[in-house]
């Protein structure tokens, strides 16, 4: 299992000036705020990259505001909620992200499904490598079990067994944490 | 969450893809670009006339300067300016 900085280090190591702290904390919230922005609020794409960048700078600047380092989760999904129902506000653009078809209810519970999202795939982060290149380029990039072979140097016909057996692993580390 | 089944674990998987990798490198690269646009900050706090003409257009006031004013370097500007 690798060894994982946790939220408040990385804030901490961040604040210090650390430019390898920032970029990891870069790294472990893109796919959090990315999500919320398109899928939570629906934003076209050119919004969500104004409202994804906005939300980063945000944090930079204020990161030394948070009033505890481990907070920084709930604070950084906030926060892009904000920022996405501004850009809604002031868009006045037609289209399904208008703010006035969005449901609240549904964006309260894409938000959470979103989190327990986030949690999960802090977990392959433990998992680590291989499982979490397999995995992340399985489910999250999508890519075939060919190319998943000739990425990592694998027979295709291994990876859908890797997969199951990382599957595993991840709920195994998952269940640890309850 | 409760109950980690394979099949809800691959779901929520699913739920997070990575953005475009130029929005992280963009990201990342933030501390530099602030502090290239330091001076910008620092000219618009010393003159009101000259903040008025930053805050009316972020892009041209960078471009003005040599800088590019992508996503990630017109938001830092606004955060910066925000935050003074």
């Amino acid at each position: 299992m690798a060894e994982i900085a946790t939220d408040a280090q990385l804030v901490s190591r961040c604040r210090s000036g650390d430019q390898d702290a920032w970029n990891e904390l870069v790294e472990r919230f893109s796919r959090y705020v990315f999500a919320i922005c398109m899928q939570a609020f629906r934003l076209p794409a050119e919004d969500a990259e104004d409202v994804f960048q906005e939300v980063f700078a945000r944090v930079y600047q204020h990161l030394d505001r948070l009033r505890s380092d481990d907070s920084i989760r709930p604070w950084i999904a906030q926060l892009t909620r904000r920022l996405c129902i501004d850009r809604l506000r002031s868009s006045g653009r037609e289209g399904p992200a208008e703010l006035d078809d969005l449901d609240p209810g549904g964006v309260d519970e894409a938000l959470a499904g979103l989190d327990d999202a986030l949690t999960v795939r802090a977990s392959l982060d433990v998992v680590g490598d291989p499982c979490r290149e397999i995995l992340d380029r399985f489910f999250c990039r999508d890519e075939s079990y060919k190319s998943i072979g000739e990425a990592l140097d694998l027979p295709a016909g291994t990876i859908a067994s890797r997969i199951s057996r990382c599957l595993a692993k991840v709920r195994a580390e998952l269940e640890g944490r309850t | 969450m409760t109950g980690y089944d394979e099949e809800r674990i691959a779901a929520f998987l699913r739920l997070l893809p990575p953005p475009p990798e130029g929005w992280v490198k963009a990201a990342q690269e933030l501390p530099q670009a602030r502090a290239e646009i330091a001076a910008l900050v620092t000219r618009a706090l010393e003159d009101a006339a000259a903040r008025a003409r930053i805050v009316a257009d972020l892009e041209s006031a960078l471009e003005a300067e040599g800088i590019e004013p992508t996503p990630s370097v017109v938001a830092a500007l606004r955060a910066s300016l925000d935050a003074d």
